[in-house]
């Protein structure tokens, strides 16, 4: 339900470093905490980049799996449901690891054959 | 014509948390601490801010409530009568608004809230479990409120709304004599999901617990703001110790 927001916000973003080329392909990265259907995503995707540098733009998502890690015995590991707890030291210091991304990481733009490239930071 | 590709490596959240650094600037301003109330429509938030913020201003801190809603001033008005600064903030455009609240909507009620009137604003986002949770406003703590009457598993379920959370009121524990619901699982849930959280068990309507809740309210300002007794007799700024997490709003 909130990949409508999430689709609006990838827009903007892109919009923004595609500074008026026309654009064909985004990669995202997303973490599987953020609990985004990416069917859902690409649907609002293509509804959302309409009448904008976005339309018609394939998606491409890298799905980043929920990795924790404990600050106590630095372990790693990768949960599947929702626990933020270690198995070995229990409730305290877990923090996540990897897993909470919503990033645009780049995306392919149109370009005039003797214009350079100056990609906006 | 050939394809050139962009290295980008943005958060495509960054323009919201971008203004919600703004909200939080003017909120430091005028040294308001802030708190993002979430939960499931039904929950009781607006029942929980009507027991729990009576009479707080003759105990010292005061209090201003802003009211995100789809439509209408339904919950703004039953506030009303607690004579404090309510604020009504609907994200309607004439059928059925937004899901949550963003920070851009937060902003642009911000002229008329009277930050000086106040020691701590809240903010009551839409009722929904999952986007208010992705879109931050500027607050300096959340708290969401669910309900007996939910489940014992929205936690599992909804996982990015409770870790976002540092209270979580579990509200409407008078009716657990009628349901069969086990409330200890709810907070083992909870505390798997986030095991920094806090759990209250409060009834809204018998007042059951809510006692707790407004220490937790008196206590907040002071986690904050060095200084929250308004005396203005030191620079203002970021220099103040925040002892919270700045992801939206790096200092």
């Amino acid at each position: 339900m909130h990949e409508f927001d999430l689709s609006s916000a990838v827009v903007t973003t892109v919009n923004k470093h595609a500074a008026g080329r026309r654009v064909q392909h985004v990669t995202l990265r997303i973490g599987r905490l953020r609990q985004v259907v990416l069917k859902t995503l690409e649907f609002y995707f293509a509804i959302v980049g309409k009448d904008t540098v976005c339309e018609g733009a394939t998606l491409e998502i890298i799905d980043v799996p929920a990795v924790l890690r404990c600050t106590t015995c630095q372990n790693e590991w990768e949960i599947e449901i929702p626990a933020f707890i270690c198995p070995t030291c229990g409730p305290g210091g877990v923090e996540v690891a990897t897993g909470e991304e919503f990033m645009v990481e780049s995306i392919e733009v149109e370009d005039e054959e003797s214009a350079a490239c100056t990609a906006p930071r | 014509m050939h394809r050139t590709k962009v290295r980008v490596v943005e958060d495509a959240l960054d323009a919201n948390n971008t203004i919600a650094q703004a909200n939080r600037s003017d909120f430091d301003r005028e040294h308001v601490t802030v708190v993002n109330l979430m939960s499931a429509p039904g929950a009781g938030k607006t029942t929980l801010l009507e027991r729990g913020l009576a009479g707080l201003a003759e105990e010292g801190l005061r209090v201003g409530v802003l009211e995100g809603d789809v439509a209408g001033s339904f919950d703004a008005d039953r506030l009303a009568v607690l004579n404090i600064p309510v604020v009504q903030l609907n994200t309607d455009n004439g059928f059925g608004g937004e899901c949550h609240l963003d920070a851009n909507m937060v902003r642009s009620a911000l002229p008329g809230v009277p930050l000086p009137e106040m020691d701590v604003l809240i903010v009551e986002n839409v009722g929904n479990l999952v986007c208010p949770a992705e879109f931050r406003i500027g607050e300096d703590a959340r708290i969401m409120v669910c309900s007996v009457t939910e489940g014992e598993d929205k936690p599992l379920k909804y996982p990015l709304m409770f870790r976002a959370c540092e209270l979580v009121v579990i509200n409407k524990v008078d009716l657990l004599q009628y349901l069969d619901f086990d409330v200890d699982r709810l907070e083992a849930n909870i505390l798997q999901v986030n095991p920094q959280a806090t759990v209250m068990r409060v009834s809204a309507k018998t007042g059951e617990g809510v006692d707790e809740f407004r220490t937790w309210m008196k206590a907040l300002p002071a986690r904050f703001f060095e200084d929250d007794d308004h005396d203005h007799d030191h620079a203002h700024g970021h220099d103040h110790g925040h002892d919270h997490d700045h992801e939206a709003a790096p200092a």
